[in-house]
């Protein structure tokens, strides 16, 4: 067993276990966030993207004693102030998701795609940073249109303020 | 249309759980005392089942209980069963053999499951699971239809002589015969329909909890349909009366037809959670889903298309053996002969058509419907034999087309279908204006100068959706009628819940249905509730699959409220003395019309609830539910255009342009619409391009059983789409909605793969277009 520390959504959490717990188990077995989702098993899905120290990381291929000591952000923590987040709220616009099961991921994803590409983004380059979250609803082109619109839109706002 | 009704682009209700992580998925569900299961799975395609022991397994860590079929058996759960009887054409019924939920003394599939494993945790029932000892005499396997028919095949089920389930026919055999022997020109092809693993993102669970005080079990369960499941694991498996059995399909992860049937896993949790005394949860992972969920398509056909001098079709043949897997899934029958065969007239008035299907047994995972089920296989042999037959006549694609349209409606093919309405000149023309079809040589000029060649292609698809009268399924053999049910409760203030036996699993349905509710009485959308999936609170329905949801779910719920309206403009006839015809329900209040005497919504609910004021002998409350059974099936209709690039060093095809031209009627939400023709174009590109379901053939291995092997769609391969609608309404139904889900997945085969075949000037080319295959054809050229 593994005793474990981490910090959650902003939260300082522990937890004692199984040396073999992944990541995406800790979050929603131990924490109760069933926001991260396990889709796959094999790295390829990105159902359970979260942030590790202002990464995204896929929590599946992860140990949880591996993310000891960091700062995790997950998909219910992203919203701030009961207010969605640009890129949660580029999604719903633009209709980015159906059955939600790979929009944790995908948005998780999409929040670090824009961060590392201040100058901003084009439909090539989102099409292919997504190369590690599948969707099997939407064939993308809505999600496409989601990220450039909010890569535009926090782009807009990094100029006003 | 009014800014949140019908016809209006709402932003989905349901957006805001999901984007939070706030989703409820069966994954997600934790019950006290909840416990884990995992199923020990034949490694073996094939085998006899000599011995089971549990007991190594039973004493490791944590383990509750190991239980095998023998036990299943004998607390008297029944097989799984197909649930539509096909009647062969000499008259026999379809040979069923025998499935059980775990395996006892034989295997006829990897991934079968053969024990349940139940444990403190899941890690402990994995490890365990691998100490089950089973010994296992292997037989020889056959994974491929075609060779399962041959003779001295390894035969499966003793029921099933030769591996054949049916040999069934649709049509005047004669007629066809006669006419493509009088054909002044005969289209001949051999076509694949590569087998196909749905994918759902979600994987399959099941969580199984049996309540000891109450003798009562709930099921939560990732399903499209939990009425059905219902009714079938009460009617056939024996597992509880279904007054004690609740089933929920909470937030569901997508399903495409593959979370339609009732699985082993979900009875297996059940019947474990009352022999265990605890509530038992099993989740896939995603190699048992390749291994176990139903698969799509796998047909292997012969098709023949006669024309006269004139162009104008005559007869059209086809004979298809299609693969059914190791055991009869659900619905499995009715996908290869009533949602296949009966729409082979596509968008032509062809005189004759004739239909031969085998279904046949082999060592695989079981196979039923996945989006679009039957309808995709027919359009793609269908659209790529006329593709064919302009090229060997040296005319336009678009004008044999053209010439060959039905144009008079309704219209009766000879395969059962009665088309009720369609104008598909119109979606031709509109797809052929988006894609500048006209320009498309000068775009092939200059890809050649980049040394890419430009192909472009055309599919025009019908489907059938809604499915369909209960008395004429029923006459063809389903075990079930298919109409919807709804009930619309309007609560003492105002606000309304609508109850709807249809499920929603991505489509949008909390927002759509609720549309329909608000345009009728001018309520604002956040006043309308949608409840679903859940057998406690709706009675009764028959799920969503087929694309059903709309023509028949929304017309249940326009059927309830006409029942309300009719009772609220009596009561706000009373209250404002004013005559019952003279009412109008509208903008959220009841007016006397060529008045200002109004009456809010809200205080005619309160007045049917308080009942101090009721029109004499009127029973209080507003709530009134409906059923609808269809008049018809519908028929959606569209022209689909793929333009391709391909590189003749590597094979590799680009998507540059898709143009969807759909009829879908009348819409409730744009919005929503486009964002299903976009999944389904995904989905059919995915079957063109990249998805292939690969058995080894010798071993029965699954060798594509991860999406390390399978290649699913990314963002990556696929190009943005443009899609736009034309519109006849659809006259069998109160809304003239049509239906929507399932047309990309229809119609885009069989245009990319004719875009292809035209780019590299060779037309054998089979699906997955995988750049090998591509390449092979181009070197076949010279």
């Amino acid at each position: 067993m593994a005793e474990i520390s981490m910090t959650v959504n902003g939260r300082k959490v522990t937890g004692t276990v199984e040396d073999r717990t992944l990541l995406v188990h800790f979050l929603r077995e131990n924490q109760g966030l069933t926001g991260t989702h396990v889709g796959c098993d094999t790295s390829q899905c990105g159902a359970c993207v979260v942030h590790l120290d202002g990464k995204a990381v896929k929590s599946c291929t992860m140990l949880a004693a591996q993310a000891s000591g960091s700062q995790v952000l997950t998909i219910e923590g992203l919203a701030e102030g009961g207010e969605l987040h640009p890129v949660q709220a580029a999604f719903k616009e633009h209709h980015g998701l159906q059955c939600g099961f790979c929009t944790p991921g995908m948005i998780m994803a999409a929040v670090d795609m824009i961060r590392r590409h201040p100058q901003g983004l084009d439909e090539k380059t989102v099409r292919a940073e997504l190369e590690g979250n599948i969707c099997r609803c939407t064939g993308y082109h809505n999600i496409v249109k989601a990220v450039l619109a909010a890569s535009e839109a926090m782009s807009g706002k990094a100029k006003a303020a | 249309m009014g800014i949140e009704g019908i016809g209006a682009r709402v932003a989905r209700k349901e957006d805001k759980r999901f984007l939070t992580g706030l989703g409820r998925y069966v994954d997600d569900m934790v019950v006290p005392g909840m416990k884990h299961a995992v199923f020990v799975r034949s490694p073996h395609a094939h085998a006899a089942i000599k011995s089971i022991d549990t007991k190594k397994a039973k004493a490791m860590p944590g383990i509750i209980g190991v239980l095998t079929g023998a036990e299943l058996k004998t607390d008297g759960i029944g097989n799984l069963i197909c649930g539509w009887m096909i009647h062969s054409k000499d008259g026999t019924p379809m040979k069923m053999g025998a499935y059980s939920g775990l395996a006892t003394d034989r295997v006829r599939y990897v991934g079968e499951a053969v024990a349940v494993v139940v444990a403190e945790t899941r890690g402990q029932a994995r490890d365990a699971a691998e100490a089950v000892e089973i010994d296992y005499e292997e037989m020889p396997a056959v994974t491929d239809a075609v060779k399962a028919l041959e003779k001295g095949a390894p035969q499966l089920h003793p029921e099933a002589e030769n591996n054949l389930i049916y040999d069934w026919e649709i049509g005047d055999a004669s007629a066809v015969d006669q006419a493509l022997d009088g054909a002044a020109h005969v289209t001949r092809m051999k076509l694949v329909n590569n087998r196909l693993v749905p994918n759902a993102m979600e994987p399959r669970a099941a969580l199984g909890h049996y309540d000891k005080a109450e003798d009562h079990f709930t099921l939560w369960t990732t399903s499209q349909n939990p009425h059905v499941a219902r009714l079938v694991m009460s009617a056939f498996y024996n597992v509880a009366p279904e007054n004690k059995l609740r089933v929920i399909a909470p937030d569901v992860g997508g399903g495409f037809g593959s979370k339609i049937y009732v699985y082993p896993e979900e009875i297996v949790c059940l019947w474990a959670s009352k022999k265990t005394g605890v509530p038992v949860k099993w989740v896939a992972d995603r190699t048992e889903s390749f291994l176990t969920d139903a698969h799509g398509r796998d047909h292997h056909t012969e098709v023949s298309l006669g024309f006269d001098a004139d162009n104008r079709m005559v007869a059209l043949k086809v004979d298809t053996i299609a693969n059914f897997g190791g055991y009869m899934s659900l619905f499995s029958s009715c996908v290869p002969t009533y949602l296949y065969a009966t729409l082979l007239s596509g968008q032509y008035a062809i005189p004759a058509i004739h239909c031969n299907v085998r279904a046949v047994y082999t060592n695989t995972a079981p196979v039923d419907a996945y989006r679009g089920a039957g309808r995709p296989e027919a359009t793609y042999l269908l659209e790529r034999t006329v593709e064919t037959a302009a090229r060997e006549l040296g005319v336009s694609p678009a004008d044999l087309r053209r010439k060959n349209f039905i144009r008079e409606f309704p219209y009766q093919t000879p395969v059962i279908m009665n088309y009720d309405a369609g104008d598909y000149e119109a979606s031709l023309d509109a797809a052929m204006r988006e894609a500048d079809y006209a320009g498309f040589p000068a775009r092939r000029d200059e890809a050649k100068k980049r040394g890419k060649l430009r192909g472009i292609g055309m599919s025009c698809y019908i489907e059938a959706c809604g499915i369909a009268p209960s008395q004429a399924v029923g006459s063809l053999g389903a075990g079930v009628g298919l109409w919807e049910s709804a009930e619309v409760r309007v609560n003492a203030a105002g606000t309304i819940e609508v109850l709807t036996g249809s499920h929603s699993h991505g489509q949008g349905h909390e927002t759509t249905f609720a549309q329909v509710v608000a345009s009728r009485f001018g309520v604002p959308l956040e006043q309308v509730s949608i409840v679903h999936g859940d057998t406690d609170k709706v009675q009764m329905g028959m799920g969503t699959y087929g694309s059903r949801s709309g023509a028949v779910g929304a017309s249940a719920i326009v059927k309830a409220l006409d029942k309300v309206e009719a009772k609220a403009k009596k009561i706000a006839a009373h209250l404002l003395e004013a005559d019952e015809s003279d009412i109008v329900i509208e903008n959220g209040e009841a007016k006397v019309a060529g008045t200002d005497r109004t009456l809010p919504w809200f205080q005619v609910a309160l007045a049917a609830y308080t009942a101090h004021n009721l029109p004499e002998g009127m029973e209080p409350g507003l709530k009134e539910g409906a059923f609808y059974d269809p008049t018809n099936f519908t028929f959606p209709a569209g022209c689909y255009i793929a333009e391709v690039e391909v590189d003749p060093e590597t094979g590799h095809t680009d998507v540059v342009q898709f143009v969807a031209s759909d009829d879908f009627g009348n819409i409730i939400n744009p919005l929503i619409v486009e964002g299903q023709v976009h999944g389904g174009l995904a989905q059919g590109i995915g079957q063109a391009l990249l998805e292939g379901c690969h058995y080894d053939p010798t071993s029965g291995q699954l060798v594509t059983a991860s999406y390390m092997d399978y290649t699913m769609p990314r963002a990556g391969d696929l190009p943005s789409f443009q899609v736009s609608t034309t519109n006849t309404p659809c006259p069998g139904n109160p809304l003239g909605v049509k239906g929507c889900g399932e047309a990309g997945a229809i119609g885009s085969p069989p245009a990319i793969i004719n875009a292809i075949t035209d780019a590299i000037g060779n037309n054998d080319l089979s699906m997955p277009a995988t750049p090998q295959k591509v390449w092979a054809a181009m070197r076949r050229n010279q």
